[in-house]
């Protein structure tokens, strides 16, 4: 019993189970292979990946904080061609949806990286409009309504696959970003990015950060995370990803209510390698638990 | 070449304070220490709460197949070592790993230098060395951190300290007699772990003599499996390496 309940489709992409690998905290899964079946997770979204390699950020790149931690890794990554050359390969080996998450730095990039990716064995893109740790592009176009749309609507025009588009938490009216993009062709939503933090060294007087501030992400951030999901699944059509500080099953279902049709663990990741697993698992049993025949039931059902 | 990796409930044999900072802890954890290498570490979950969120990687300082224990050595600095410093006798630990890849073990005339806490990886890697000659050049800054003494007494031919004071062995930092041991000794490779100064001048002074050098380079890190790139360091023509998953171990010169 309950052998199809957690299966969803989203934008086209078909997954065994609601629960995704989140950008940035899981590498390309193949680093994960040790610990967990990459056949039996929902989708991997890969590490931001930009059109050149990038070096990333100098310094110290993280810094844990209560319940959660900041980064600034700075999108560090082989860039595009080595993805397609040597990872992507690789990753045919699994009966996965390969979500590749790109970044770029001029509306045109987004374009020509979207065109390079329309390639099989890619499930769809999920845009990096919001990144906090890049000097150029990144949270600018995450930031503003316009440039937003313009990014979705040059990579809807670059690609045949479902387009994603990852909205940043760093934005007065979360809404209305999202109501921006979907006009302006995305195919789902995800969100939230990380959140813009900063940690300061008091022996030092010195921010912990290189990069000075970076995304804070984990378990801290999962009210904001919840409120923002339920504002946007509640302004869209489209089908809404939720993410922020999944460590558990319960959490994810929080989520669910709010009104995504999915969600993705991140942070959690790195505490447990079997996370996505757990999650997984754990929401099934709350399915079974309620009489629930498939996860869907849960979808935007808070009662408010 | 990557080594098999796994998450093993680990429970607490034996934690001791071998001074008033520094702590000794063995783990039963049968199929990590089968499997495990000097200069790997293990991943430790120190609570399972959110908070401290993150695991702590430390160095092995051994893992003995046989009965299936493995030792870490620790300084208590902050929140996750310090509630590390809380596990008692019986109690179950989250431990992920061997990470990392290990220290060449082909060495003739090996010469270990260490400071600070970067000496514990070397106990392990002297362990394995044997029964090749082991010469061992200790630095810390005043005698009470030298208790590695006792640790590496039985494991060497020959134990060289320096120490900032000058309470123990000679007065200065050990890149002070190293030129020294190197022109006496025949050693045909030396492996080195401590602050970075310390790697890169005893690296510079290996490659003057002509001698292989491996380092073994420590960062605050979140995945410990080559995911998260918190650890990332600059190598030779612009090449990337991971701390966690390409090292900790490296020769000199991929990486300074």
């Amino acid at each position: 019993m309950g052998e199809n309940m957690l299966e969803v489709e989203i934008a086209g992409i078909k997954m065994k189970t609601p629960v995704i690998a989140a950008s940035g905290t899981f590498g390309f899964g193949l680093e994960y292979t040790d610990f967990i079946d990459l056949n039996k997770i929902g989708a991997i979204s890969v590490k931001g990946t930009t059109l050149k390699p990038r070096a990333g950020n100098s310094g110290c790149r993280i810094a844990e904080t209560p319940a959660g931690m900041l980064n600034s890794i700075g999108l560090e990554n082989p860039g595009a061609e080595h993805f397609l050359a040597v990872t992507l390969p690789k990753l045919a080996a699994y009966n996965v949806p390969v979500i590749v998450n790109i970044s770029g730095s001029t509306v045109e990039e987004y374009g020509e990286l979207a065109a390079m990716l329309d390639v099989p064995g890619v499930a769809a893109l999920e845009v990096n409009i919001s990144c906090p740790n890049v000097k150029h592009g990144g949270l600018v176009f995450g930031t503003d309504c316009n440039s937003a749309a313009s990014v979705t609507r040059q990579i809807k025009k670059s690609t045949k696959k479902p387009v994603i588009v990852k909205l940043s938490p760093n934005v007065t009216d979360i809404a209305t970003m999202a109501k921006a993009v979907e006009e302006a062709g995305a195919d789902a939503i995800s969100l939230i990015n990380t959140l813009l933090g900063m940690a300061i060294d008091i022996k030092s007087w010195r921010p912990v950060l290189g990069n000075t501030v970076g995304g804070l992400s984990g378990p801290c951030v999962k009210p904001v995370a919840v409120r923002m999901t339920w504002q946007v699944a509640s302004a869209v059509q489209v089908p809404v990803i939720g993410m922020g500080g999944i460590m558990t099953g319960q959490d994810a279902i929080e989520f669910l209510l709010a009104g995504a049709c999915a969600v993705m663990v991140g942070t959690a990741n790195f505490v447990n390698p079997r996370a996505m697993e757990t999650v997984a698992a754990e929401i099934k049993e709350y399915l079974l638990a309620r009489g629930l025949k498939h996860v869907s039931e849960l979808v935007g059902q808070v009662r408010v | 070449m990557t080594l098999p990796k796994t998450v093993e409930e680990a429970s607490v044999v034996e934690h001791v304070w071998l001074s008033n900072q520094v702590r000794k802890l063995v783990l039963y954890a049968p199929q990590i220490a089968k499997e495990a290498v000097s200069g790997q570490f293990v991943h430790l979950r120190v609570a399972d709460q959110i908070d401290p969120l993150l695991r702590r990687p430390i160095s092995l300082s051994s893992a003995d197949a046989i009965d299936g224990k493995i030792s870490l050595i620790y300084r208590v600095v902050g929140h996750g070592t310090e509630r590390l410093s809380r596990l008692s006798f019986g109690e179950i630990v989250d431990c992920l790993g061997p990470l990392g890849q290990g220290f060449a073990l082909d060495a003739v005339r090996p010469l270990l230098i260490g400071g600070g806490m970067g000496i514990a990886p070397l106990v392990f890697l002297a362990e394995c060395l044997r029964p090749a000659p082991i010469e061992i050049l200790l630095g810390g800054r005043t005698k009470e951190e030298l208790f590695w003494t006792e640790i590496f007494k039985d494991n060497c031919e020959q134990l060289h300290i320096t120490t900032d004071d000058g309470t123990l062995g000679t007065k200065g930092v050990t890149l002070d007699i190293l030129p020294e041991l190197l022109q006496h000794g025949k050693f045909d490779r030396i492996y080195v772990c401590g602050p970075r100064p310390m790697m890169e001048g005893a690296a510079k002074i290996a490659k003057e003599f002509g001698i292989t050098c491996q380092v073994s380079l420590e960062a605050h890190m979140a995945c410990g499996v080559g995911a998260c790139l918190s650890c990332t360091c600059a190598g030779k023509n612009g090449k990337r390496h991971k701390i966690c998953s390409d090292g900790p171990v490296f020769w000199a010169e991929e990486v300074f």
